[in-house]
């Protein structure tokens, strides 16, 4: 019977994570809608302190990440690291626990930070059980992962693994480093990071940009290496371009993070390591732009017929366009007009709309079918209308916060001929308030694609077929 | 910053650029004999890979980001010790952007300081600057038109917790006013506490509603705990803050829990100090503003 086993792929774990990634990527959009509701209307929050902004803020950015976005790439990474090694996970029992640990993980988030038990460190908010827990999750995932590509059955390592695996270790290391606090007593959820001042700021971020470099763009691009040329069914584009691209992208995001911190109490020396190093980030980053959208000319006409394509495509345009101007708001100059405002958050979601999400989408489609037993998805043109409502939304989204950003950079700015300022915080709030009602809409459109998404697997997988686990022989 | 961590961060980041340039510099190239379209022979799960050269422009793009790192690298602080050929640092930065504003707007500051409070108050561009500073400022507790909230007086009724006097409301600005009413709860009991509440609304100058068989033990223990700070006559005593108790004017709630509570738990009411905030200048013109708010009918009249 385990003979008989290690023939097949193991599609059972990925097809609990990509369920769960349908029901995640709702529930952390919803919280997004409602907190982005909760900004236009205050009352929103009922006086209730867990329903309360500060609270609910941190379950949004957690629940689309972590959640959302994990299982998006847990799922997808097992699915590609088993397909293109030619080779069954190790460990189905180590690959079950990665799946019930993580989705643990992500319950214990949605108790603790409601109730307000937080590290307070951006996206690091988890407290340090949780944090211990996720160490552990995390490193049966790399040993699944790792353990896969070593007994793969072609001498090479796909290009996908490698972001993948880059990923994957990257993420542990500044999981564990960033995480580093000490407990007040063991059995109290509240601990005091390990570092001080300005050297705490300067490894929340780079903790923070590097989750930005390593979880949300090389996860992705492993994502976008397997999913592209399959669906685009074309080779990639250009190998070189991969390995190039590859190491100066690892290389280079390392130094990114001071850029979060201009003008402030970390010396000038770090401030403009991290703003020059932001600026060569930008041909690497694009170089993964290029190769999926040079892969996919030659199926152009694949545009016409297969809404999948359209998500792959649109997300690669939107990470060209952020992993522009990310390097450009990290000139000192542009970041003193941009930094604080609402022109971060539409950066924020040009990348994390339109760039992970989108292409976790089209993967989604592509690979639940496969892992169900299904030839497609019950509809194409759901898929499509789903294209439409999700691009819609991020325009939207991120128009909005452009504008909201850059006019509440330069009032805050404005000086009277007097030297005193123009315009009072509130008068900028005033400015921003239509911009808040656009931007709840643009999430709210991009929300409701999900719902149509979940009808969709729904009507997919409630008769599944039988899976075509068998693994080939390698072409070579 | 050492010797060593100066050479340490210089190298690093040498390291780092030149490593990129070098990775750009060795792929450059087609590989020779390669055909157009032409696979590695890698197959993965059906996913081949063609190895064209890297794309011109994109080439080109990454070596003028590197090219412009190591300017901006030579001109700015970056590399360890080195401080750049600029010398620029954002603090002096700042206080080069002081310098100019100072020099700019000093003189028109200086020129109203040199005037007093009250002649301000015929000065309309004074008070517009006093309203703009009030409103970046002062507007977080007392409301953008000065009428404050619960717990932050307001400053457009002419009565005034610790004087409103052009000196007293410098004074407040400049150095803050920590104001505590100790909680006496514990201390009454609970009879002797809706005791002296009902007392005090009995000499409300605004009628109140009261409980007229509290009142004569009210007063007493009015006159045993309450008057060191709030008078005799409940008029209050401006150098303690101790605010007035008749004028109606609440300042922690008027209703009648309110007042309860305020006694009951007691108040630590914090005005913080301003003088590093704004300096003498600005607090000038906002004072003259603050001022303004309870006077400026007045003297308009005047």
């Amino acid at each position: 019977m385990s003979e008989l086993k290690e023939h097949n792929y193991n599609y059972k774990v990925i097809r609990q994570f990509a369920v769960m990634s349908v029901v995640w990527g709702i529930v952390g959009m919803a919280i997004g809608v409602w907190i982005a509701a909760q900004l236009m209307f205050p009352a929103l929050n009922f006086d209730t302190a867990w329903l309360s902004f500060g609270r609910l803020r941190p379950l949004h950015t957690n629940a689309v990440i972590f959640a959302f976005g994990g299982c998006v790439l847990m799922g997808t990474s097992f699915y590609c690291v088993q397909r293109t090694s030619y080779a069954r996970l190790i460990s189905d029992k180590l690959a079950a626990f990665v799946f019930w640990g993580w989705q643990a993980v992500i319950v214990a988030a949605v108790i603790t930070l409601p109730m307000g038990l937080t590290s307070t460190k951006e996206y690091a908010e988890l407290e340090w059980p949780i944090d211990i827990l996720i160490a552990i999750v995390w490193i049966a995932y790399a040993i699944v992962f790792f353990g896969t590509i070593i007994k793969r059955k072609v001498s090479h390592i796909y290009v996908a693994n490698w972001f993948f695996g880059a990923f994957i270790i990257t993420i542990a290391i500044l999981h564990v480093v960033n995480s580093a606090a000490l407990p007040i007593d063991w059995t109290s959820f509240k601990s005091y990071s390990a570092y001080a001042g300005a050297i705490d700021a300067m490894v929340q971020w780079w903790y923070g940009h590097n989750a930005v470099g390593f979880y949300l763009t090389a996860g992705f691009l492993g994502i976008m290496y397997y999913f592209v040329p399959k669906q685009a069914e074309r080779p990639v584009y250009s190998y070189r371009l991969s390995i190039v691209h590859f190491w100066a992208l690892i290389a280079v995001y390392m130094w990114a993070g001071p850029h979060h911190l201009h003008y402030s109490s970390l010396p000038d020396w770090a401030q403009s390591a991290g703003m020059v190093f932001s600026i060569i980030l930008l041909a690497p980053s694009w170089g993964g732009m290029i190769n999926g959208i040079m892969t996919l000319s030659g199926a152009w006409h694949k545009l016409r017929t297969d809404p999948i394509i359209k998500f792959l495509i649109v997300s690669l345009s939107f990470y060209g366009m952020s992993t522009f101007e990310g390097p450009m708001m990290s000139i000192k100059t542009v970041n003193a007009l941009s930094h604080n405002t609402d022109w971060t958050i539409g950066h924020v979601h040009s990348g994390a709309l339109g760039w992970v999400a989108m292409v976790s989408i089209g993967a989604l489609y592509a690979m639940i079918p496969s892992v169900f037993g299904k030839a497609k998805m019950y509809s194409i043109s759901l898929i499509n209308l789903h294209f439409w409502l999700s691009t819609i939304g991020v325009v939207l989204y991120i128009a909005s916060m452009w504008i909201a950003g850059v006019t509440q950079g330069l009032m805050w700015r404005a000086t009277n001929p007097d030297g005193t300022l123009t315009y009072t915080f509130v008068q900028s709030l005033e400015a921003t308030y239509p911009y808040y009602g656009i931007r709840l809409l643009g999430g709210f459109i991009f929300l409701a694609g999900m719902f149509v998404m979940a009808y969709n697997v729904i009507k997919t997988i409630s008769n599944p077929g039988k899976a075509d686990t068998k693994i080939p022989q390698p072409a070579h | 910053m050492s010797d060593f961590w100066s050479g340490y961060i210089i190298a690093i980041i040498a390291i780092n650029i030149i490593g990129c340039a070098a990775l750009l510099f060795f792929t450059r190239r087609k590989k020779s004999g390669a055909e157009e379209n032409e696979t590695t022979g890698h197959v993965y799960d059906g996913i081949e890979e063609y190895d064209n050269p890297l794309p011109r422009w994109w080439l080109w793009m990454f070596y003028i980001t590197i090219i412009f790192s190591v300017i901006y690298l030579i001109l700015y602080p970056g590399l360890g010790k080195f401080e750049g050929v600029l010398g620029w640092t954002q603090t002096k930065q700042y206080e080069e952007e002081v310098a100019t504003a100072d020099e700019k707007y000093l003189p028109l500051f200086e020129q109203y300081s040199a005037m007093s409070i009250e002649d301000l108050q015929n000065e309309p561009e004074a008070l517009d600057m006093g309203q703009s500073i009030f409103a970046n400022t002062c507007f977080g507790c007392h409301g953008a038109d000065g009428r404050g909230g619960i717990g932050f007086p307001n400053l457009t009724d002419d009565e005034w917790i610790y004087g409103g006097t052009p000196d007293d409301i410098v004074y407040s600005i400049t150095e803050g006013r920590q104001g505590a009413m100790p909680p006496w709860g514990e201390t009454l009991g609970e009879e002797k506490l809706s005791a002296v509440l009902h007392y005090v609304l009995s000499e409300n100058e605004v009628e109140r509603t009261y409980r007229e068989e509290l009142v004569e033990e009210g007063r007493t223990t009015y006159q045993t705990y309450c008057k060191a700070c709030h008078a005799e006559d409940l008029s209050g005593n401006p150098a303690m803050g101790a605010p007035n108790l008749k004028d109606d004017v609440w300042l922690h709630g008027g209703s009648i829990s309110m007042i309860k509570n305020t006694i009951r738990n007691g108040v630590n009411a914090n005005m913080p100090p301003h003088d590093k905030i704004l300096g003498k200048h600005k607090i000038h013109l906002v004072a003259a503003y603050v001022y303004s708010l309870s006077h400026g009918d007045e003297e308009q009249s005047n």
